[in-house]
């Protein structure tokens, strides 16, 4: 029996190294360990075993079952790898093959430097908020310190809108937004407010008459013209890199006093000058000021206890600028070859 | 405002930097300048030459050979030129040096032209003699120089009468500024006061004699600095930028024994829109050119020269920004002026020879009997002057700022006057420039000036009438001032500041300090005025720069604006771009898109001064501008757009306006190439499900929307409640827009789908029990909707339905007419327990009897 076992074991390990098809493997196992396999065939003999033998034999057989067993394991795996190694042979690709892409839309570049506008503010502690482009001549106009005769009210700069109530017309700048935040009360403040307005402008390659704007206001106290110089640098250092130098200019707007403009030094030589700065090293960016006491006042702030600084820049200024379209009108056609270069 | 900076210096004569140093500083203290032009670029190596002798060109008919003293050397110059005589004193361009133009006076260019010995048909030729075209500037400003030809800074002595040696006589004009220039010229030698008596030296610079080596500089002068639109007030601001001693005129009231109320008298009917006027007199005018220097200054700012009355005025209407107006005493009726507004359809021929209409809102300036000019805009035709005159009375007023602008945009005719007006001067000034120019007359040679001024004057609150009391006092607040700024400004250094600024100030005997602040400075009212004005010559940019302090608050957006990004989010994972389109559009786009007459759409904001049609309405429907867009996209040939907007639309809440109308912003969403209908649909669904709208949409077949094909729309309703529409384009309006495929749209109403929107989430367990699914086969009548049967296995299935999915829809051959096969896959599934058979059975029986009230047969 022992020498029977032996026997079947060599025969059953050269078989199991000799063999290349997990078909012929399983063949093999099923002929030695299967319902009418050989080991099987002999654990049947058991019976012919002395009893004291039965132990000792049956161990042996155990054995040399596991043995088998682990060979077939072992031959399995390498069988496997080799037909699967062979099948990745005939399965190469021509990975320069044109790729299967889900196209993706675009943002509007307008939309591009709003968000990059956006997330520095809100990083800065701003609440982002709105107010209505059809609006009212006062938050337009007279809530800003800009009187009744003044140019800017002229009918060749503003859009007014028929009504029986008087003075509606077509927001000329984002400024009146921080008259409603004002009037709500509720201070400190610290808001930016984007959103179209309009200008009584022919369409050529630098003006439209619908364009884009970015108010910001701060009310606090002991606001000072300083901090409005700093939280401005920041700003611009964040959308234009940290490289970027600005130079407040002294300037003058009617609802803030002191007023600028700040420049900053030009992005594509860094102030060396260059065609696109016309030269100066520098381009214009935004006008500030600190918020008049007078449109306080008119907003039933103390100018006394709080004092406050505004800034308002050009969407399409900055979008043109970065990324250097030459011509506004494309901003408004929305030719799908020019928005999917943002 | 353009100005040479040598006319500045005349006011700041120790004033001394480089033109970008001029510039820059200038533009930090708060006049910006715009840019500058040196007047002698590319004008190089040109000296004055005399010419010796002439000789005919051997070879060529329209030349000659000219010997040229340039200084101690003779050289050879040919040259076609017509007008040049032995013993003439002209400019010589040298060998190596370089002109600004060519002869003909057209565009110059940008690096000049070089000039080169060489030969001209075989004779040599040494240098160039030029002309003032070729010297970068032009007879409108040089109009002692000849008509063609070579500039003469002298005739030889010999050569003939003025009249010859000018220039070719110019056609008779009907233009009286033309006559007026034309006696200017022929008299030039006669006149003394031309300046011109020094001999001029051969070989001297030619540039120079001309008045060329100077920087031209142009200003952008903020509105509320109306004192700096004038060449004193720059001066002004110069002399406080660079700490030097300002010097202005000094100006005398002259005049003979005469009173000039003998000669004139002026009333004022309407003060409000005139609140003061001057008058003074004249006589005994000798029309001749002005000087040299003024020639040169008034050319620099773009400023014509004509003849020594008119540039004296224009000369302090640039020096004092206060315009002026002369009147031939003898046309003036009566001698007498009134100032009064016009009457409604009045008829006027103003200088310029035009009839314009008047109504009653202009200020015209009459004599006893008739108009004479339209106040602050223009003179008349019938007190012009002419070269006869011989009495002039000078005007200098004030006219309301505000009135002047609006007459002058209601008649047309905007002037350099009605643009200095327009800004609102102030009073004071007016005297000073008429003083001033009166001075100028006498020192000039140009008349008699008569004794006293005829000065009408409303009380103002600061001004009193003819002498400079009463200016306005504030408080000087030093630590309001550093408050404001930021910094720490010494007291003694900002009153140094204010007094380079002429403001003085004030120690009362409480100790309190008052700012006097002068008649000029109208801008400044308040601290932080007084605080700009400490930071402009402080320096900007020495204010440091720090961060607000207080208390922090949270940046965010607002949710409604945290939607449109999730929108613009999800349109883009669609394959959908951004685009933008106006607000403002045309009525016709109402037509386009098959709109019906007396439709609530047609309801809108109207713009009441657009830019033309076109741009005349406040869009009340967002589908014009994406149409337009894809059109442009179809007709460029771009295949597979795909475009989305967020944009208001405006709707009026009663018409005429009683209030603002709504804004409603609108996603809109257009495409054309792949996809279909249901792609659009796709896109919607998305968006839903992205901002937390987890119920089903449902959509109403009967839209109603003209625009869109009548078998393939839907209203998209969420909740009970209508978001939008969606569909495919009427191939009417896809016509009228140009588009040659099939497209679709979709419109959400953000401010009804907002209030459905969420950003909160909660996790809902993952199902561990099975699902089971059970597919339905079945013959629909083609009336019932897809929609209506899913609503129903949806309502049947209770809490157990996982899902109902459509897998296959079939019409034709093997159904019957009126029917459609439809199949269903139906996944029921328990949160808590594996479902079994009865439950299964139950709820796929409520399903299938429901299904059979709506007529519908299952297949076997």
């Amino acid at each position: 029996m022992k020498e029977k076992l032996e026997q079947i074991k060599e025969k059953a390990l050269s078989q199991i190294q000799d063999c290349d098809s997990a078909e012929k493997l399983n063949e093999i196992k099923v002929s030695i360990l299967g319902k009418k396999g050989e080991l099987t065939d002999l654990l049947k003999g058991m019976r012919d075993v002395a009893p004291q033998e039965r132990p000792k034999v049956g161990q042996m057989v155990n054995e040399a079952r596991a043995e088998i067993e682990k060979v077939l394991e072992e031959s399995k795996a390498r069988i496997e790898k080799a037909v699967r190694e062979a099948r990745m042979k005939t399965e190469i690709i021509d990975v320069t093959l044109p790729a299967s892409k889900t196209e993706l839309g675009h943002r509007h570049p307008n939309t591009i430097a709003l968000e990059e506008v956006e997330r520095i503010f809100v990083g800065m502690g701003y609440e982002v908020v709105e107010g209505p482009e059809v609006e009212k001549d006062y938050y337009n106009f007279e809530a800003l310190n800009i009187p009744a005769d003044h140019p800017a009210k002229d009918e060749q700069d503003t859009f007014y809108v028929a009504s029986a109530v008087g003075d509606i017309l077509l927001r000329t700048q984002t400024s009146g937004v921080q008259v409603h935040e004002m009037e709500k009360g509720k201070l400190p403040i610290r808001m930016i407010a984007p959103g179209r307005v309009f200008r009584s402008d022919e369409v050529d390659a630098t003006h439209s008459p619908s364009f884009h704007q970015v108010e910001g206001l701060v009310i606090d106290k002991h606001i000072t013209f300083a901090d409005l110089k700093g939280t401005l640098a920041e700003f611009a250092r964040a959308l234009f890199g940290e490289e970027t130098k600005v130079k407040f200019r002294p300037h003058h707007f009617p609802f803030t006093e002191p007023s600028a403009e700040m420049d900053v030094t030009c992005f594509k030589c860094g102030g060396k000058g260059c065609r696109f700065c016309k030269g100066s090293g520098w381009i214009e960016i935004l006008g500030c000021g600190m918020v008049h006491p007078y449109v306080l006042e008119m907003s039933s702030i103390d100018p006394e206890e709080y004092t406050g600084f505004a800034f308002g820049m050009g969407l399409e200024r900055i979008a043109l600028l970065k990324y250097e379209i030459d011509d506004m009108r494309l901003l408004y056609e929305n030719d799908i070859r020019f928005l999917r270069q943002f | 405002m353009n100005t040479a900076l040598s006319w500045i210096k005349a006011y700041v004569p120790q004033l001394e930097c480089t033109d970008q140093e001029y510039c820059d500083a200038m533009t930090l203290s708060g006049t910006k300048v715009e840019g500058f032009e040196r007047r002698d670029k590319n004008l190089e190596k040109i000296v004055v030459g005399q010419i010796l002798s002439i000789e005919r060109h051997p070879d060529a008919d329209k030349l000659i050979v000219c010997q040229v003293d340039i200084g101690g050397e003779t050289i050879q110059i040919v040259t076609g030129a017509p007008n040049v005589k032995v013993g003439d004193k002209v400019p010589v361009v040298l060998d190596g040096g370089k002109v600004a133009g060519g002869h003909d006076g057209g565009p110059l260019p940008e690096e000049g032209i070089k000039i080169k010995a060489g030969k001209l048909r075989g004779v040599p030729s040494n240098g160039m003699m030029c002309s003032i075209e070729e010297l970068g500037s032009d007879r409108n400003m040089y109009p002692e120089a000849p008509e063609e030809g070579i500039y003469l800074f002298e005739r030889s002595p010999e050569a003939g009468s003025p009249e010859e040696t000018a220039h070719e006589k110019p056609a008779p004009t009907e233009n009286p500024t033309e006559n007026l220039a034309q006696t200017a010229v022929q008299t030039a030698a006669q006149t003394a006061a031309q300046g011109q008596q020094e001999p001029v030296q051969v070989g001297a610079d030619a540039v120079e004699l001309l008045g060329l080596h100077d920087t031209v500089f142009e200003y952008e002068i903020t509105s509320n600095r109306v004192d700096c639109y004038s060449v004193l007030g720059v001066a002004r601001e110069a002399a406080a930028t660079f700490r030097k001693p300002f010097v202005p005129p000094v100006v005398k009231e002259t005049g003979n024994g005469e009173d000039v109320h003998d000669y004139i008298s002026v009333e004022v009917h309407d003060p409000d829109l005139c609140p003061r006027y001057c008058a003074r007199v004249c006589k005994n005018i000798k029309i001749g050119p002005s000087p040299k220097w003024m020639q040169r200054r008034l050319a620099a700012s773009g400023i014509r020269p004509i003849n020594n009355l008119v540039d004296i005025t224009n000369y302090v209407m640039e020096e004092y920004g206060q315009p002026m107006h002369a009147f031939d005493l003898d046309t003036i009726a009566g001698h007498k002026i009134i100032v009064r507004r016009a009457k409604d359809g009045d008829e006027f021929q103003t200088l310029d020879g035009q009839m314009r209409k008047l109504d009653s809102e202009v200020l015209m300036i009459c004599d006893a009997e008739k108009e004479v000019a339209i106040g602050g805009i223009m003179g008349g035709e019938n007190s012009k002057i002419t070269d006869k005159v011989q009495t002039v009375l000078f005007e200098a007023a004030i006219f309301n700022g505000p009135n002047i602008r609006k007459s002058a945009k209601r008649i047309g005719l905007r002037t350099d006057s009605s643009g200095k007006f327009e800004k609102g001067l102030e009073p004071h000034n007016a005297l000073d420039a008429i003083n001033r120019a009166c001075q100028l007359i006498e020192e000039l040679g140009c008349g008699e000036v008569v004794g006293g001024v005829v000065d009408v004057a409303q009380p103002m609150t600061e001004v009193a009438a003819g002498g400079k009391t009463g200016r306005k006092l504030l408080p000087f607040q030093p630590e309001k001032y550093n408050n404001l700024l930021g910094t720490d400004i010494p007291e003694a250094d900002m009153l140094e500041m204010f007094a380079r600024l002429e403001i003085e100030a004030v120690k009362e005997a409480d100790g309190s300090t008052w700012l006097v602040i002068p008649y000029f400075r109208q801008d400044l009212n308040c601290d932080a005025d007084m605080a700009e004005e400490v930071a402009r010559f402080y320096g900007y940019d020495k204010i440091p720069t720090t961060l607000p302090s207080g208390e922090a608050t949270a940046g965010k957006l607002s949710y409604k604006l945290r939607i449109e990004q999730k929108a613009r989010d999800i349109a883009e994972y669609c394959g959908f771009s951004q685009g933008m389109s106006y607000s403002f559009e045309s009525p016709r786009v109402f037509d386009k898109l098959l709109i019906p007459e007396g439709d609530e759409l047609r309801r809108t904001v109207t713009i009441s001064n657009p830019l033309g049609e076109d741009f005349s309405i406040m869009r009340t429907i967002s589908l014009n501008g994406m149409l337009t867009s894809l059109s442009t996209n179809y007709n460029r040939r771009n295949k597979n757009v795909r475009l989305y907007e967020l944009g208001n639309i405006y709707l009026p809440k009663a018409l005429p306006l009683t209030e603002l109308p709504q804004e409603r912003m609108q996603l809109t969403l257009g495409f054309y190439g792949e996809g279909d209908f249901f792609t659009m649909k796709g896109v919607v669904e998305e968006f839903f499900t992205s901002t937390g709208m987890k119920k089903r949409p449902t959509y109403d077949p009967h839209a109603g929307k003209p625009f869109l094909h009548p078998g393939r729309q839907a209203l998209i309703q969420y909740d009970g409640c209508t978001v939008g529409y969606l569909g495919e384009v009427h191939p009417q309006v896809l016509d009228n827009y140009e588009i040659g495929v099939k497209a679709y749209v979709a419109v959400l109403d953000m401010p009804n789908v907002v209030p459905f929107t969420t950003f909160d989430r909660k996790y809902e367990g993952i199902a561990k029990y099975p699902a089971v699914t059970r597919d339905i086969s079945m013959v629909v009548p083609k009336a019932v909707l897809a929609g209506d049967i899913e609503q129903l296995i949806a309502q049947r299935g209770g809490k157990l339905l996982e899902s109902c999915q459509l897998f296959d829809i079939y019409e034709g051959a093997q159904i019957m007419e009126g029917y459609k096969s439809m199949a269903y896959s139906i996944t029921l599934r328990a949160k808590d327990r594996t479902l079994e058979d009865n439950d299964v059975n139950a709820v796929m029986k409520k399903i299938l009897n429901g299904l059979e009230q709506m007529g519908i047969v299952l297949r076997q």
